[in-house]
């Protein structure tokens, strides 16, 4: 007879450990987090420039900036269930995420693919928060076929002269930095050699910039116009004609970032203690039966994703890339995030018809319209159709699935 | 935390694999399910040698630890072939309630020959009258001297026509509805009449019918009045374990509708090139992953001591349920006519992807529990 007996391994419960190192995560968070960070983060605002290298410089401090960066370059080291008690304590006490296009997204492709002298240029001050990064992907005429981008890069000595338009480019007013998806090849020449990877400053001679209201009236986008900019071939990463290559590794990186368990954690939390203080007919909202099953369905939903995503991490750690699973948290996590919104917006019902947004802000004085919570919440809810959207559209996550997993 | 299976469990993967590659082909399954018999008997044999019967049970009753994690695997891989033979309602339903409740003496009456494969049980719990509600029974067992006189109607009682003998959910006192108490009862003891049958999805069940069948009082499992905590305890490790059937169902109804999608020619190319059906496919394959996801939650939670399994439970059963109904339903879908024929085998998956979404509570029961809990 065979003997399967064995130690039980697969398990979730925290080691002594583990235990501590959530004590010491909760400490630093109650020590630390500054309380108008707070209050905006769990009223789901819109945080200023300073407001986010302010607590992006606390973490640093810490040496905490860098969850997923590897050590050497001042990384945590975390393990995944580390990373997770991190998010997830973070998401709870308000603390607002980190804005990730230097932290999570240029910094991988910097690590993984630069020259030493990159490192040693551009990690350093990412870590710190010492400089803004924005991303150069999208274009007006390329947004899910992202690789017909139109942007030139032709070589002048041991310059580029770089022409044309980024769009969508988040924050880009606060931007020092920018990583751009540029064409080198010629307009026939495969994708595979025709795009190179280039880091531009915000500050050369010939970018201009447009900005873009989203339809919650935050001027959250813009247009990034390049007129004959000047950038040194040394800003190039890795080999001319090889970026669509590194893009992708950036791309599946992005996509584990936006799941965003964490932070729709948070937000559902928010959500019950609110529906709890709603008056619904001779209850409370969240005595709704209506309303308490489709509370629990996204509760559902949250739990499967949280082992879902923690799975992904434990494959990375376990030394696999992130592969084109991560696809099924860009897509899970995005519909889950704004089905959150949404009862968000439903438990403010016509409470969130005001448009005053100006109420929220710190020095507001004048005269108050509904509850800060109702106000916002349909701006999110409006704000955050946007995630399905981006990173790669969640029905070209759908296509990647089908490519790279299912062979289809 | 930790996401990666011991050497051991590697080991028990492989042993169920390689059976239901090597001896469980669909066609060989069909036999078992249109004879006259309740299942394979020799493989049940197979089961015991290969030590899969110790797999539900704690070394302390003689089995291999009983981990919910173990289950899983197992489970796993019997719903990818769509293993008939009892494991489920014999060991870990009936097994499980003698292991939770049972004496010394009562565990190696019955536990020892269930494990070495001479001994077929059963857990009639279900009645008419009832749909989920574990604390609704109204058979009676009335006392009796030594004895208890048993009445009542037990349905659908899984694997009820195999059993040698039936644990049976009763009713000691009228007077306290809730007060339930377990009983072993011999299956061909004078008065108990059963109606065998095989079900939609090709295991074997039973209507079990009482009439004042004498029990004695030495085969309560149990405290008399206070059997409802374990029938919920196991019940919950049940449902773990179908819920894992179902993730291996899945993930086998997808593979075989993916294959067959790329063979299908319409319109002079492959099914497989339409986007309307990619995205389905994509869509099923994303059920999987979050089925999978919180089918581990569940059985981690479940071995784990910090007493929150009932909700985690539901909350897989619920989540799975949707899965279930939503790949089985797009498999025969994609796979169009042949997808409703009975030759194929991706409709039989359906079917049990569809037993399992009612088995041990609907998905919207677990819900309202998961809601509760």
């Amino acid at each position: 007879m065979n003997d399967y007996r064995g130690k039980p391994k697969v398990n979730n419960e925290y080691t002594p450990e583990e235990q501590q190192f959530r004590n010491e995560v909760r400490q630093f968070l109650k020590d630390q987090l500054p309380e108008d960070i707070r209050r905006k983060t769990l009223l789901g605002m819109h945080l200023e420039k300073e407001e986010c290298v302010r607590w992006q410089k606390i973490l640093y401090r810490q040496g905490w900036a860098a969850v997923n960066w590897p050590q050497e370059h001042g990384g945590t080291g975390w393990t995944a269930t580390q990373k997770n008690i991190f998010e997830t304590e973070c998401a709870l006490a308000g603390a607002p995420e980190v804005i990730p296009f230097g932290m999570k997204m240029v910094a991988p492709v910097i690590f993984t693919f630069g020259k030493e002298e990159q490192k040693q240029r551009f990690l350093p001050d990412i870590l710190a928060s010492n400089v803004w990064w924005c991303q150069g992907y999208s274009e007006p005429n390329a947004g899910s076929d992202l690789a017909s981008l139109k942007t030139t890069a032709y070589r002048d000595g041991d310059h580029y002269v770089v022409n044309g338009t980024k769009t969508w480019t988040t924050l880009a007013q606060y931007a020092d930095w920018i990583f751009c998806l540029v064409r080198t090849g010629g307009p026939q020449e495969k994708n595979q050699t025709a795009i190179s990877f280039l880091l531009i400053d915000m500050h050369s001679p010939g970018i201009s910039l447009s900005p873009i209201l989203t339809l919650d009236g935050y001027r959250e986008v813009n247009e990034v116009h390049f007129d004959n900019v000047r950038v040194p071939a040394e800003n190039r990463i890795g080999e001319e004609g090889k970026g669509w290559t590194y893009a992708k590794v950036l791309l599946t990186h992005e996509r584990t970032n936006i799941a965003r368990v964490a932070h729709s954690r948070c937000q559902l939390q928010r959500a019950r203690q609110l529906a709890e203080e709603t008056a619904d007919g001779n209850g409370t909202l969240m005595e709704n039966p209506a309303f308490a099953q489709k509370f629990a369905e996204i509760e559902i939903e949250l739990l499967a994703l949280e082992y879902t995503e923690l799975r992904t991490l434990d494959a990375i750690r376990t030394g696999q890339a992130p592969g084109p699973e991560s696809s099924i948290l860009k897509i899970k996590g995005t519909e889950l995030a704004q089905s959150i919104d949404e009862l968000h917006a439903e438990i403010a019902a016509c409470g969130g018809l005001p448009y005053v947004p100006w109420q929220l802000e710190d020095d507001f004085d004048g005269d108050r319209v509904g509850t800060d919570s109702a106000v916002n919440s349909w701006l999110r809810y409006f704000n955050n159709r946007k995630s399905s959207i981006y990173g790669g559209s969640n029905e070209i996550q759908k296509n990647i699935i089908c490519k790279a997993v299912l062979g289809l | 935390m930790d996401f990666s299976f011991s050497e051991e469990q590697q080991l028990l993967r492989d042993s169920v694999t390689r059976f239901i590659r090597q001896d469980y082909a669909f066609e060989t399954r069909q036999k078992t399910v249109t004879s006259s018999e309740p299942f394979n008997r020799d493989y049940w044999k197979t089961f015991a040698e290969l030590g899969w019967l110790l797999v539900p049970f704690s070394e302390d009753d003689g089995g291999l630890g009983g981990s919910a994690v173990d289950l899983m695997v197992v489970m796993e891989e019997f719903g990818k072939g769509m293993v008939v033979e009892p494991l489920l309602a014999s060991a870990i339903l009936a097994g499980g309630l003698i292991a939770e409740s049972g004496s010394a003496a009562q565990k190696s009456d019955w536990l020892t020959p269930l494990m070495e494969g001479n001994l077929q049980l059963a857990f009639a719990f279900a009645e008419p009258q009832r749909r989920f509600d574990l604390g609704n029974v109204a058979t009676t067992a009335q006392p009796d001297g030594e004895d208890f006189l048993l009445s009542g109607h037990k349905t659908v009682v899984l694997n009820g026509g195999a059993a040698d003998t039936l644990v049976v959910s009763v009713c000691t006192d009228v007077t306290t509805p809730e007060s339930i108490s377990l009983l072993l009862v011999d299956a061909s003891a004078p008065g108990l009449t059963r109606t065998s049958y095989k079900t939609v999805d090709g295991h074997n069940a039973a209507e079990v019918y009482f009439d004042k069948v004498r029990v004695p009082r030495a085969n309560l499992l149990g405290a008399e009045g206070k059997a409802l905590p374990a029938i919920e305890k196991v019940i919950d490790r049940a449902t773990v374990a179908i819920c894992a059937e179902a993730v291996g169902a899945m993930e086998s109804a997808l593979e075989k509708t993916v294959e067959y999608s790329k063979t299908r020619k319409q319109f002079g190319v492959p099914i497989a090139t339409f986007q309307a059906l990619q995205h389905r496919m994509a869509d099923m394959f994303i059920e999987c992953q979050q089925a999978r996801s919180i089918l581990m939650m569940a059985a981690m939670q479940l071995d784990g001591s910090d007493g929150v399994a009932p909700r985690a439970v539901s909350a897989a059963k619920s989540r799975i349920g949707k899965a279930a109904r939503k790949v089985g339903q797009e498999a025969v879908q994609i796979h169009g006519g042949i997808g409703v024929t009975d030759e194929l085998d991706v409709a039989h998956l359906f079917k049990r992807l569809t037993s399992i979404q009612y088995l041990f509570g609907s998905t919207d029961y677990h819900t309202q529990r998961f809601i509760r809990a």
